[in-house]
């Protein structure tokens, strides 16, 4: 009696260290702080669950345990480039655990399984299930394993909405007679393969907004587990993960003017639709490194626009770079970061923070729109949808409504871009005809470094001005 | 409907309120960070993994309880290290460099 008390303090404990942990998580300066509070708190609740008196083995849990830090390092210490895709397959490895752990509870209950256990464990399972093989496409596409283009075809939420609602079939079949343990193998394979096709059919494009829903699934999945094995830590932590992974989807569906609605029924497909329209010969002005290179080194206020296109690149050294010569002369450099850019929420902060970009320099949407009237030049770097004005202006455009950066209010606007070809969503760009937008045509990395060597106070043209 | 499913049902509720206020103060410029260091406080489903893997049953629920361990005490440890990996790069104008 007295072990279980210790357990639950401990549990309570280690709850009010995952609560303090996130709060400190709100400024960069007491976050790290956070981190060592989730880390005490969780190390406290495994500890003392191995002084639970069910256990009567250790062999294997230490065997398991060393097994998951072998493999839980190296996903710790993967490149900054590779976030997105270590994070979805974090997602998969959660999903996984708690997906098992519902099964293995299924097989150690029947035949004395209550209706509404019954309930708890099949939805458990199914949720985890889907979640599991859902991250894994995720991070296959990521990693570009898998092709990153949206995957379409007619009839397809037909397909996979009755995939689903085989899966539920399934389960309600086991809740009106939990003794059909030949229906719940079934179950499971069927929500396995209702994963992959959720995910499937999303573009590279909609990676934020698909990674936030898989972790808010993931963190009900234990929650949900905490209610079936009726330990409260789990139902907190799931709630806690479930609740950020859900405010996140909400940002990014804002962000890109989308139903919730229509994100949790993965219809992501039909934003592709190419607006090929208009095609007709419109004039866009070209200018060199060089050329480039004087228009900074004159302007008053710089913002940069970065997206996905800077880290496919790996271009955020060279970039910290060209913010370090144009500080030095003087030049006001910030840096506007649009919620979907990249390929999960916040993925920009973390590549330009790793290439020692201060982060008091980087600017949210709200923040940047207001300055762009100030700003001398508009630095796009691989960024697309996230600048298009035909967002505000033009509603036959598929964005039409989506929040933007309104970069084309700035003196100069300079866009980095490999070539005319439209960005992931098949858009065309109004942005890139205007007569003060200036193209810079190349891969942005060498574009930016080329703007850098003729920046450097040791060679290059400008310095000699 | 078991009798610990109320409670469950008060301790959820409540949590998520809790959650919904502290993250919604998280500044999206530690967005990623958020999502690792949240995923690092999910895989607490490890203890449940560890009970499944070492108590009294059978074969098939000791390899999946072991699986799961594995699964999510890698997530534990991977997620803390990276989430601190992260958030040690994010430094403020003036404080260059280690």
């Amino acid at each position: 009696m007295t072990a279980h008390y210790l357990t639950d303090f401990s549990y309570i404990i280690a709850i009010a260290l995952f609560i303090l942990s996130l709060r400190w998580l709100s400024s960069p300066a007491t976050a790290r702080r956070g981190v060592l509070a989730g880390e005490i708190g969780a190390a406290l609740a495994v500890a003392t669950t191995f002084f639970n008196p069910e256990l009567v083995q250790f062999k294997w849990i230490i065997v398991a345990l060393a097994a998951g830090a072998m493999i839980g390092i190296p996903l710790g210490l993967v490149h900054m480039t590779a976030v997105p895709q270590r994070t979805a397959m974090s997602h998969a490895l959660g999903a996984l655990a708690a997906a098992l752990i519902g099964i293995s509870e299924y097989y150690m209950r029947i035949p004395h399984i209550s209706k509404f256990e019954m309930t708890e464990i099949a939805l458990e399972v199914i949720i985890g299930s889907l979640s599991f093989t859902g991250s894994l496409i995720a991070a296959g596409k990521l990693q570009e394993i898998l092709p990153q283009r949206p995957i379409v075809y007619r009839g397809q939420n037909y397909v996979s909405l009755s995939v689903l609602g085989a899966a539920v079939a399934l389960a309600l079949a086991l809740i009106v007679n939990p003794m059909h343990a030949y229906l719940f193998p079934a179950m499971v394979v069927i929500s396995l393969i209702f994963g992959i096709l959720l995910v499937t059919p999303i573009g590279g494009a909609d990676m934020p907004t698909v990674i936030s829903l898989l972790n808010s699934y993931v963190g009900f999945t234990a929650a949900l587990l905490g209610f079936v094995l009726n330990t409260k830590v789990l139902v907190v932590a799931g709630a806690l993960d479930g609740a950020s992974g859900f405010i996140l989807s909400v940002i990014m569906c804002r962000a890109m003017n989308r139903s919730f609605t229509n994100v949790m029924f993965g219809a992501f497909g039909q934003l592709q639709v190419s607006a090929a329209g208009a095609q007709e010969e419109r004039t866009v002005h070209s200018a060199t490194a060089e050329e480039a290179a004087a228009i900074l080194a004159a302007a008053n206020r710089v913002m940069v626009v970065p997206g996905y296109g800077m880290a496919v690149a790996q271009a955020q050294h060279k970039v910290r770079e060209l913010y370090d010569l144009l500080s030095k002369r003087g030049v006001d450099v910030k840096f506007a970061i649009h919620p979907v850019a990249g390929r999960m929420p916040g993925h920009m902060n973390v590549l330009l923070a790793e290439a020692d970009v201060p982060y008091d320099r980087l600017l949210d949407l709200d923040e940047a729109n207001p300055e762009f009237p100030q700003v001398d030049v508009a630095l796009v770097i691989g960024a697309n949808d996230v600048t298009n004005p035909a967002a505000r202006t033009d509603q036959s455009s598929p964005i039409y409504g989506m929040p933007v950066l309104d970069v084309e209010k700035a003196r100069t606007v300079m866009v980095i871009k490999r070539s005319m070809s439209p960005g992931f969503a098949g858009i065309d760009n109004p942005l890139y005809y205007l007569d003060n937008t200036l193209m810079l045509f190349g891969d942005a990395k060498n574009v930016v470094a080329n703007i850098v060597r003729e920046l450097s106070p040791d060679g290059g043209h400008v310095s000699t001005l | 409907m078991p009798a610990g499913f109320i409670e469950n049902l008060y301790v959820f509720v409540l949590a998520g309120f809790v959650g919904f206020e502290v993250i919604r103060r998280v500044s999206p410029l530690l967005h990623t960070p958020l999502m690792a260091l949240t995923n690092a406080l999910d895989a607490i489903v490890v203890i449940a993994a560890i009970i499944i893997a070492g108590r009294q049953g059978t074969a098939l629920s000791a390899i999946l309880g072991s699986i799961a361990v594995a699964a999510a005490f890698s997530n534990m440890v991977g997620g803390f290290l990276i989430t601190d990996r992260m958030l040690r790069m994010f430094k403020a104008s003036g404080r260059k460099g280690q």
